[in-house]
């Protein structure tokens, strides 16, 4: 290709389209189901139940500092997909490009994504792209849809969770939302933080090894911690207890959030599950997650009642209890 | 208004700027309001701007002097 | 934490909790609001010992008629509006800035009021507002801005002064004999500013103890603690427990700073009315970068919202839940008035943090 940056025509479905695909997007993903190019992908599944999950990566800056937005949407869907207990096996990916994006970003994104599939193992098999004009959105808005393989006997669902469970979250909170900020608000932070985007694709032996003690896993991204324990608190009908003193938060980033009046429990993570786990496994299941890097800083941060209902309970440091809410609005920095 | 935080100030720059260290997390900010603080001390950074010089020790002698207090009303 | 320090904790809470007699203490800063109802405190307190919230949160003393004059500026003119994060979900009475950046508007939030006069400068083209709202903690900040344009000679840099300070809403509440307050948890970055002097009326005149406090829980218990003993051997002194920010003489050049660029003016406060000397306005070398002049923003008059309390609580007449509009038609999703909007506020503050009774 002679362009350095895409151009409607790109999107047209002629000749600059196919020329697109096979430049950027097959020469990054090579793959035998792929290969075909037909107008969709032939898949041999397992016999089972399939989980299939979908997402769209409208994040800006495309490039920040612990990965990208092709980074973010292959980890993204899996996560998803691996907290219903399933093992992800292909990815179908979808892109909207901004007419002027340097192809050479584009090419960086393929990679990316081609990168993170390899590292996970998930095919990347089917795709679509299209063209806006500029102005029509942030450089390139990308969408995956994952299809995965629900194991016998695994059945993750917020109903499952029962009084007297523990609540494990498997790393520091608030890095992706903080290293996000710092980069797009341009604060002159020359920062340690770095987003925590990866894909968690080692609970599969978690999965594999503790089964029904897992009752429910979910990734705590927009809205961060504390919104993702409200909603489960609400779909199981149960109450949380947790403490403040337990749940791990990177010390440069209470830093940051502290300068900036913002709360690292409200910051999204790319990297991270929420497990609810039966009391009696906890303690091993903590000690195994101890040993994946990934997961290396996990804890137990609380435990489930019998209530109030559908509410989250924080013990605060001086031994009182608080309610720790849903995210309402947008969360800004703030000076009071 | 209030929010504030500490910083160990890194570097005293031109223009009355100071780098300054929050937990890892480097930053520019004002000094006009602290001119006199030096490497090494700490300030209350608030919207960009040093507005004080932290002395820990002065928090030390209030808990002294209130543990004190503690123990005589026991 | 070290056990000697949770220990230490424990003791001055417990002393708290054993204190003979009943105490109606205030606190007049919406970070102390924020930081009380976050650490829990008022749950381990008796009933004895009442937490009251004055009119600390400069967001929520902002008056109504104020905020229909910012949001009626960016809806009829062509600039840049650069705010604290605070202001954005404010209701005027048809809109918030939120909503006007949904329509459009060029509204765009910083940390610091340095920011505002980046994007002036990335923007020669354009006029670009700062919103200044804030007590003494921030009011210099806003102060060494200005004379920085000034130097660099921007053209395009203005500041719509929604400026107060504390001390004259510290002697209304004080003299109005309906509130009942026994003594001040006094405003611990606003005193670094202002120093103790401001406070001596109180103690003098009024017969009330202060006790400038910092933010940390610890602090708080500190004083707390400080000012129940002040109240058990009945004295009515100023003291000082965040000793390490604090000075008893403030910050000078700060003040010095806030003379040269505003003075005084009067000034309405949500729920208090008019209160003399208790805003700040440019002074006339200014007047070049005084928003409101350069564009001839007319006052508004203040439309009372039906059922909405704000006034009584932020007097600590009442307690959140004591509003009839509390939990029900006011929540913090769907706020009515300020006290709820801000983050700060006194009733979003209780109702984000306090367990189930506390809910309307």
């Amino acid at each position: 290709m002679t362009q350095d940056r895409i151009l409607m025509a790109h999107g047209s479905g002629g000749l600059m389209s196919q020329r697109l695909i096979d430049e950027v997007f097959k020469q990054a993903w090579q793959n035998e189901i792929m290969e075909p190019m037909l107008d969709g992908a032939i898949l041999q599944m397992p016999a089972g139940r399939l989980a299939m999950s979908t997402d769209s990566f409208v994040i800006t800056p495309l490039f920040f500092p612990g990965g990208d937005i092709g980074k973010l949407s292959i980890c993204g869907t899996v996560n998803d997909l691996l907290a219903c207990g399933a093992t992800p096996l292909y990815l179908s990916t979808a892109f909207i490009i901004e007419e002027g994006l340097p192809i050479a970003e584009l090419r960086l994104i393929a990679e990316s994504m081609a990168k993170t599939a390899r590292e996970v193992g998930v095919k990347l098999v089917t795709g679509d792209t299209k063209v806006v004009e500029k102005g029509s959105c942030d450089g390139v808005f990308i969408n995956t849809t994952g299809i995965g393989i629900i194991p016998e006997g695994i059945d993750y669902r917020p109903p499952r969770i029962q009084p007297g469970d523990k609540v494990i979250v498997t790393g520091y909170v608030g890095d992706h939302g903080l290293a996000i900020l710092a980069q797009r608000e341009g604060l002159t932070f020359s920062t340690p933080v770095v987003s925590d985007c990866a894909a968690l694709y080692q609970l599969e032996e978690m999965v594999a090894k503790y089964g029904d003690a897992i009752k429910c896993m979910r990734d705590p991204t927009r809205g961060g911690l504390a919104t993702v324990l409200n909603e489960i608190a609400v779909q199981a009908g149960i109450g949380i207890r947790v403490k403040e003193a337990a749940i791990p938060v990177a010390p440069a980033v209470k830093g940051a959030c502290d300068m900036l009046g913002m709360d690292p429990l409200y910051m999204a993570n790319e990297g991270k599950m929420v497990m609810f786990v039966a009391a009696a496994a906890a303690r091993d299941l903590l000690f195994d997650l101890h040993q994946l890097s990934p997961t290396a800083n996990a804890a137990i941060i609380g435990q489930v009642d019998a209530g109030p209902s559908g509410l989250v309970l924080i013990e605060t440091e001086l031994g009182a209890e608080r309610i720790l809410g849903i995210l309402e609005g947008e969360h800004v920095p703030r000076i009071c | 208004m209030c929010l504030g935080v500490p910083a160990k100030v890194v570097e005293k720059r031109a223009n009355d700027t100071a780098r300054v260290d929050v937990n890892g997390n480097q930053t520019e900010i004002n000094i006009r309001l602290t001119p006199e603080v030096e490497p090494g001390q700490y300030v209350l950074v608030h919207a960009g701007f040093a507005m004080e010089i932290i002395d820990e020790s002065i928090a030390l002698e209030t808990m002294r002097y209130l543990e004190e207090m503690l123990q005589y009303e026991q | 934490m070290s056990n000697d320090v949770k220990d230490y904790q424990q003791q001055l809470l417990q002393a708290i909790q054993s204190f003979n007699g009943s105490a109606s203490l205030m606190e007049v800063c919406g970070t102390h609001t924020m930081a009380i109802a976050k650490s829990g405190i008022r749950g381990l307190l008796p009933p004895n010992i009442k937490l009251l919230s004055g009119p600390g949160c400069p967001v929520c003393v902002t008056s109504q008629g104020d905020i229909d004059a910012v949001i009626l500026m960016v809806q009829q003119k062509d600039l840049i509006l650069v705010t604290f994060g605070d202001m954005m979900r404010v209701p005027g009475t048809y809109s918030s800035l939120q909503e006007e950046r949904s329509q459009g508007a060029d509204i765009r939030v910083a940390y610091s009021p340095l920011d505002a006069l980046r994007v002036a400068r990335e923007n020669p083209q354009k006029e670009v507002v700062f919103l200044g709202i804030g007590f003494e903690t921030t009011t210099p900040t806003i102060a060494i801005t200005l004379e920085q344009a000034v130097k660099e000679g921007l053209k395009n840099f203005s500041v719509f002064s929604l400026h107060k300070v504390v001390p004259p809403a510290l002697e209304l509440i004080f003299s109005d004999t309906d509130i009942k307050v026994d003594g001040l948890i006094c405003p611990g970055h606003v005193s670094a500013v202002i120093g103790v002097k401001p406070y001596e009326i109180l103690t003098d005149k009024y017969k009330k103890p202060c006790v400038i406090t910092g933010f940390e829980t610890q602090d708080i218990l500190e004083g707390i603690y400080m000012l129940l003993q002040q109240l058990k051997k009945d004295e009515a002194r100023v003291e000082i427990q965040y000793g390490r920010v604090v000075k008893p003489e403030g910050n000078p050049i700060a003040r010095q700073t806030m003379e040269r660029v505003f003075k005084p003016a009067a000034a309405r406060w949500r729920g208090l009315g008019m209160i003399p000397a208790s805003g700040l306005e440019l002074r006339e070398e200014y007047a070049g970068m005084d928003t409101r002049l350069k564009f001839g923003i007319p006052e508004i008059e203040e439309l009372p919202i039906k059922g909405c309390a704000c006034g009584e609580v932020l007097t600590g007449k009442i307690s959140p839940p004591d509003c009839a509009l509390f939990g029900r038609a006011c929540t913090p999703l769907k706020p009515v008035g300020p006290c709820m909007v801000s983050h700060e506020g006194s009733c979003a503050a209780f109702y984000r943090y306090t367990p189930v009774k506390g809910r309307g």
